[in-house]
């Protein structure tokens, strides 16, 4: 088992640790609902340390970038970040991905820590490309810095004026003289930074920031990152997106790009979108009394209409709601469905999957 | 270290039952709702179902899982706990006064297949 190099800090702050994709990582420290409204309405700091990084670098970098990202690369600024999929030729996806472009000759990507074998593999097989692909992932850690007040507590720390970075870019700069990589990016709804740099930069940075941040910052486990992500409907590789699902069918629609370049996956997403999807990622409330789960079944009277893809009752709203792949037409919202809790059928009604509203700044 | 009551009847599954006058309050120990987080439903049966040693009788959700309560002995249930039903979170707060059931117990002596309070320490440690 793994261990980031901020395992002794989380050990002491009491945090409850798991086996997470081969990392032992902090599930929660306190209660993950009131971490979950810390980082609601103050700041809470994550040890994401466990994400990849790949380093693309050379002539044709963003050929091969936009070769095997959905999203449009080849119009993207210098430190500019952009949210998107890598896909098989069959349209379903092989991870959900950042990439980071520091100029058309080196970009940085950002993968799930659960995906990081198979996505350096991926990526290695498919560059034909005159460019480089390495697998940084052992030598960079990183804390994400989320919530309305994080920018306050971090602005005085780095030498680089937070208040001009904008949402979905990022600046080389330094944190208390200690160099790292920050980007006004995040996994929660809300405001706020996540921090690259090599362990012992960060590993120091995590107490700067608790200490800095006082009473208005604490540390937060993955557990509220799962329920904060959900809440406003942001996808979890494994949930929303897997290996036989597509990004139009998630409803991820906005972060490929069909007009433009040519990646994998593009033909047959060309299609599903002429066509229309034959299911897609809605959201539900449950009527009845319970919690729905990942992996539940849907019905339509007695037809099995889809799968709950993640359910929780929201610690922001109290609501049981979930999101739910669903076959058309059962899609449509305020049909009533039927939801299978352990053998017992139970009333859900299909709604908007935005349960709760972000708060990005522009 | 987790609370342990003595003088309760304990199971493998971190239950505990509790002889009140010959009847058995079931819950579910300090242990189990310390591993399971903070509950935030409790599915309750109904009063007049059957309850069978072994079997599962009611689920536990915490924000994060669910988790099935098994029943440690066979009967009646009596009464249910209905406080539960708006203030799951009182069996975090104390789970050996917030029982979940009330059982009319069919055979008492399976009680003497339980655990006791320092049988079922050794399992927590």
């Amino acid at each position: 088992m793994r261990k980031t190099v901020l395992y002794d800090s989380h050990l002491k702050s009491n945090a409850k640790m798991v086996d997470f994709a081969g990392f032992m990582m902090p599930v929660v420290y306190t209660s993950i609902t009131e971490e979950h409204m810390y980082v609601r309405e103050k700041a809470g700091m994550f040890d994401v340390s466990h994400m990849g990084e790949f380093y693309v670098k050379g002539k044709e970098a963003e050929k091969f970038v936009d070769y095997i990202f959905t999203n449009d690369v080849l119009t993207m600024n210098e430190n500019q970040v952009l949210y998107g999929m890598m896909c098989y030729p069959s349209g379903g996806v092989v991870d959900d991905l950042l990439v980071y472009k520091i100029n058309r000759e080196s970009f940085i990507m950002i993968v799930n820590a659960s995906n990081i074998d198979k996505d350096f593999k991926w990526a290695t097989k498919n560059n034909t490309f005159d460019c480089t692909l390495t697998n940084e992932s052992d030598d960079i850690s990183e804390v994400a810095l989320q919530g309305p007040l994080a920018e306050k507590i971090l602005n005085p720390m780095t030498d680089y004026n937070l208040s001009n970075l904008s949402f979905f870019t990022f600046i080389y700069t330094k944190i208390n003289g200690k160099d790292v990589l920050i980007s006004r990016t995040g996994y929660t709804g809300e405001d706020g930074f996540e921090i690259y740099g090599d362990h012992e930069v960060i590993h120091k940075v995590w107490d700067e920031i608790l200490e800095a941040g006082k009473e208005n910052v604490m540390p937060c486990g993955l557990g509220c990152r799962d329920t904060l992500r959900f809440e406003v409907a942001l996808p979890l590789y494994g949930n929303e997106l897997t290996k036989d699902i597509t990004p139009l069918e998630a409803g991820l629609g906005f972060a490929v790009k069909l007009e433009a370049g040519n990646f994998i996956g593009k033909e047959v997403l060309v299609k599903q979108k002429l066509e229309r999807t034959k299911r897609r990622i809605v959201g539900l409330t449950l009527v009845d009394k319970g919690i729905i789960r990942h992996g539940y079944d849907i019905y339509y009277e007695d037809t099995l209409v889809g799968v709950v893809t993640t359910g929780y009752k929201s610690p922001s709203t109290g609501e049981t709601i979930a999101m739910a792949m669903i076959d058309r037409p059962y899609d449509k919202l305020k049909t009533e469905l039927l939801v299978d809790i352990r053998g017992k059928k139970k009333k859900v009604i299909v709604r908007n999957k935005k349960f709760y509203q972000k708060s990005y700044k522009n | 270290m987790s609370k342990i009551v003595k003088g309760l009847y304990y199971t493998t599954t971190h239950e505990w039952v509790r002889v009140e006058d010959g009847f058995a309050f079931i819950g579910i120990t300090d242990y189990a709702q310390e591993s399971l987080g903070e509950i935030v439903f409790v599915e309750l049966p109904e009063e007049e179902d059957n309850v069978e040693a072994g079997e599962e009788f009611s689920a536990i959700e915490s924000v994060k899982a669910a988790s099935d309560v098994l029943s440690p002995i066979t009967g009646i249930i009596v009464l249910i706990n209905d406080e539960l039903e708006d203030g799951p979170e009182l069996i975090n707060e104390d789970p050996y006064e917030n029982w979940i059931v009330k059982v009319e117990m069919e055979d008492k002596s399976e009680l003497n297949k339980l655990l006791s309070a320092d049988e079922y320490k050794e399992i927590c440690e």
